[in-house]
């Protein structure tokens, strides 16, 4: 017997460890994480899936958006000029002005506690829910996107093309009241999805990336609106400018709680486009194959899926979603005619609140009113202290930069990084000649 | 110069990958390092090149303590490392290659002359027959690997560490391979030679250390036989060979002709192949991998665009059809990067259970999920499939090779199957798990099934082959019957067909 076996191995032993779920390894670089405790799995879910992230990343743009109301109030200039002096009123000053700031905000879009009774104080948060309408619907189109792993950033000409379809059968067809406005929606969201569609189209026959695709339709859009507002067929003749003629009253979206309060029968259809995008992703077959595709495509493939086909139906889907964004604006947001400003920024806005929602459906219910709130409470914001409306699209984009950057927020908050595979992933991605 | 590491210990979470491990490699010594897929011998060199940093313990170079903070240091220390995967740049020349990560220029160009002439100094000194403006790419992988060789030594190693050398080599390749590491050790490099064949082990070790489980369970002499070193790297005494009954033969299910496939690039990758597969058996196709074995499989499926040849399967022609018809024709596919084309890691266990039924009754009704009935059938599956994880619910990138692997074979094989295709189908898993995927693979094929078994292990191919067919660059070299000696085999892989012979098909 030559080899030097130890006697202390107790072999029993570790046959049972083998069979030990944790001891059951794989080859290659490193070990698989073993199972861990479930409370362990929720929090590095809770971490890992962002909604803490999430949070986070919408507080620091918040304080971000209070340096930029403190610096640029002239109070506050003022005491700095005295800081050594009287450092309290500079501190003051920058309480006054951020706490004004936020609580306009708040007035403007969720509560307005100054107001003399509350059916008027409650007309915020309705107003706030009507700028909501669109983002809502047009951040669940780039969901759908997002989930299927397709990057659409075409909204802004999903938008226009929707926008000129249901406006054009709202102004320019006559028929009865509620049969015009379905007519009108369903124009709409034909137009959005066939926009989209070529996107599927392209990106499935040629292999175009959507991402290109969809940027340069969106500049073929707003020329193609452009052209048309200045000619017959969108241009109202009574008007200098390239502005469409006034919907008819029987298009246009009904108010819900009568006419002192802006929220219409729009903001019901996005809550049933909500709940549709909520069963697709979540309870059907078809969204299943999206899941699939967007995951891994690859074994998507394999399992039989048609990508090809799945980026058609992905497109499609998402344009007409996005689409009712446009159909919204015509019908429920800005019923007097149109310029080729009707996409308001709703288009790019929509990316935003499709990551802030993490790009489920409920979440991006959630993102939209929140972006709904601080668009409808900045006006008010503007009006009341006088900041200027600018700091709410810095404030977005810098919650799209922390959410593009967990690793930030994470070192802002010294939060540990629950992403330890990123150890074995990297010792993989080594360039490998066969 | 002498290398010692001194009580390595590496947690990953709860898993201690490496336990105090103590290992000393001496000059002009080979010291092979022994152990099965996961025992954590990767994970020790990796600490040893810098890539992973050691919870606790010493690195010693010459009795001196290294402190590495990346691969950049351990090379400049001294250490050199041929991975498994080679890390070329595959449109570079040899030289270029050589000189990557340490580029020389004069003037503000790359010295190319300094290392084309480095190259053949060190290719004349092994007599390795390297041309130093030859493109990677167009290279044989036993010539690459002495590119990757060439590359430690321009960096003066005096420690080179062979990480599973000879998983991608023939037979004939690795003894060649096996001639160049006594040259290295005779001209003084300390070797540590990280295997779990134990041929090659006994053939050029002086010293064997047997790692289980990120533990140091025993050290061997070369002389020791197989069975104690089996025995040793398990834990038990291992038994791959399984129970199986004899082969009732049917008419063939799957026949296959002149078939042909191109790459994207228009290379012939398979070439003329001609099989066929009886109902009830077991046809292995071995080789190394790499010689057309992948588009093979992936061509019965449907998944290559460039496909010549008839596939019928019980007399209708599969060839021409999408891969969801192939799905629906009967044909259960087991690919082999389970990771890349079998599962989606973030999707659940029940999720991936219904992946490719995604289109009609039972898991989906007038375009909705069944959700109550894919809860019944996975809660099933995962029992009857001996699935180990928390619950059906639980995503498949959390689980192991081995349970992942039987995500996949639960859900392939409780189809109706007419054929089963099983590439690579215990690649990476650990003994138990190979154990069970052996026993169903066979159990289909004793329910009447056709069944492919694609292998690059010798050892699987032979507990399971009724029949073998040797694949060599995109060619049958010959089937063969299921008890056809290893050194016949092995020849057969280099493209040989040994005179006398018996073909079984």
């Amino acid at each position: 017997m030559s080899a030097e076996l130890p006697a202390t191995v107790p072999i029993a032993e570790t046959a049972t460890k083998l069979a030990d779920p944790k001891f059951d390894l794989t080859g290659g670089e490193a070990p698989p994480e073993p199972p861990a405790p479930r409370a362990i799995v929720a929090l590095r879910e809770a971490l890992n899936g962002s909604v803490v992230l999430t949070i986070l990343a919408v507080f620091v743009a918040l304080v971000v958006g209070a340096i930029l109301i403190a610096s640029t109030n002239t109070d506050v200039q003022t005491a700095a000029g005295y800081f050594l002096a009287r450092p309290g009123d500079t501190l003051a000053a920058i309480w006054q002005s951020v706490a004004g700031a936020y609580i306009a905000i708040f007035r403007g879009g969720v509560y307005d506690f100054t107001a003399s009774n509350f059916g008027t104080g409650i007309a915020s948060i309705l107003n706030s829910l009507g700028f909501a309408t669109p983002l809502i619907a047009a951040g669940l189109g780039i969901a759908v996107g997002f989930r299927s792993g397709v990057f659409n950033i075409g909204g802004t000409g999903m938008i226009l093309v929707a926008a000129a379809c249901a406006g054009w059968v709202g102004f320019a067809v006559s028929l009865p009241p509620g049969i015009h406005m379905i007519v009108a929606v369903l124009a709409g969201l034909v137009g959005g999805g066939f926009w989209a569609f070529l996107v599927g189209f392209l990106k499935a026959r040629t292999g175009a990336h959507e991402v290109i695709v969809t940027i340069m339709l969106n500049y073929i859009a707003l020329y193609l609106i452009d052209y048309l507002l200045n000619s017959p067929v969108l241009r109202d003749p009574s008007s200098n400018a390239p502005v469409s003629p006034s919907e008819k009253p029987t298009a246009v979206f009904f108010h819900l709680l009568g006419p002192s309060y802006s929220l219409n029968f729009g903001f019901i259809l996005v809550i049933g486009a909500t709940i549709f995008c909520w069963w697709l992703l979540g309870r059907s077959s078809l969204g299943f194959k999206f899941r699939a595709v967007g995951e891994n495509p690859r074994a998507a493939r394999v399992a039989g899926i048609h990508l090809n086909r799945m980026y058609i139906y992905v497109m499609v889907i998402s344009g007409v979603l996005v689409g009712f964004a446009g159909v919204y604006q015509v019908l429920g947001q800005i019923t007097t005619g149109f310029d080729r400003g009707i996409d308001a920024g709703i288009g790019f806005t929509a990316i935003t609140v499709a990551l802030l929602g993490r790009s489920r459906p409920w979440g991006v219910f959630a993102a939209g009113i929140l972006f709904g709130i601080l668009q409808a409470g900045s006006y008010t914001m503007q009006a009341d202290q006088g900041v200027n409306v600018n700091v709410l699209p810095v404030i977005q984009s810098v919650i799209v930069l922390f959410l593009a950057a967990p690793p930030l927020v994470r070192a802002i908050f010294r939060l540990p990084d629950p992403d330890r595979r990123r150890a074995r992933a990297m010792s993989k991605k080594a360039v490998v000649a066969k | 110069m002498k290398l010692e590491l001194r009580g390595i210990t590496k947690t990953f979470g709860a898993l201690v990958a490496n336990d105090h491990i103590d290992l000393t490699v001496q000059p002009g010594e080979i010291h092979c390092l022994l152990g099965e897929n996961g025992a954590g011998k990767s994970t020790l060199m990796n600490i040893l090149y810098g890539l992973y940093r050691a919870d606790s313990g010493e690195i010693l170079l010459d009795d001196v303590v290294q402190h590495f903070s990346g691969p950049g240091d351990a090379a400049r220390a001294g250490i050199g490392m041929v991975h498994q995967h080679f890390m070329l740049i595959p449109v570079f020349t040899v030289a270029e290659n050589v000189m990557l990560g340490h580029e020389e220029s004069k003037f503000g160009f790359l010295d190319l002359p300094a290392a084309r002439a480095r190259v053949r100094e060190i290719s004349a000194r092994f007599g390795f027959d390297v041309d130093p403006d030859a493109l990677i790419e167009d290279l044989p992988v036993g010539v690459q690997q002495r590119v990757e060789i060439i590359k430690a030594l321009s960096r003066e190693a005096k420690v080179l560490v062979f990480d599973e050398p000879t998983a991608v080599l023939t037979p004939q390749e690795t003894d060649e391979l096996m001639g160049i590491m006594k040259q290295l050790k005779d001209a003084g490099a300390a070797i540590v030679f990280i295997t779990h064949k134990l041929r090659e082990v006994r053939e050029v070790a002086d010293k064997i250390t047997v790692i289980r489980l990120g533990k140091v369970v025993g050290e061997a002499k070369p002389t020791a036989t197989n069975a104690e070193l089996a025995s040793l790297m398990v834990g038990r005494s291992i038994d791959l060979t399984i129970a199986k009954s004899k082969v009732k033969a049917k008419e063939p299910a799957l026949v296959v002709e002149g078939l042909t496939i191109h790459n994207a690039q228009g290379h012939v990758v398979v070439n003329n192949v001609s099989f066929q597969v009886r109902a009830g058996e077991i046809l292995a196709v071995a080789g190394v991998q790499g010689n057309g074995q992948t588009e093979l499989t992936e061509a019965l499926l449907g998944l290559q665009d460039r496909v010549m040849g008839t596939i019928d399967l019980d007399g209708k022609s599969i060839r021409h059809l999408p891969i969801h018809k192939v799905l629906a024709e009967g044909v259960g596919f087991i690919p082999e990067d389970r990771q890349e084309d079998a599962l989606i890691a973030e999707f659940s266990i029940a999720e991936n259970l219904m992946l490719d039924r995604a289109d009609g009754e039972p898991f989906v009704r007038h375009g909705a999920l069944q959700l109550a009935y894919r809860t019944k059938f996975a809660t099933d599956k995962v029992k009857e499939f001996d699935v180990r994880a928390q619950g059906i619910d639980e995503v498949v990138g959390s689980l192991s090779g081995g349970n992942q692997q039987k995500v996949v074979l639960a859900r392939e094989l409780s189809r109706t199957l007419r054929l089963f295709v099983a590439a690579q189908p215990t690649r990476g898993l650990d003994v138990g798990s190979i154990e069970f995927v052996h026993e169903r693979i066979v159990a289909t094929r004793d329910a009447g099934v056709p069944v492919i078994v694609v292998s690059t292990e010798l050892d699987e191919v032979l507990a399971l082959a009724d029949r073998i067919a040797v694949m060599y660059e995109g060619r049958i070299v010959g089937i063969v019957s299921g008890d056809t000696p290893r050194d016949v085999l092995g020849l057969m892989m280099a493209g040989e067909l040994p005179a006398g012979t018996k073909l079984a098909a």
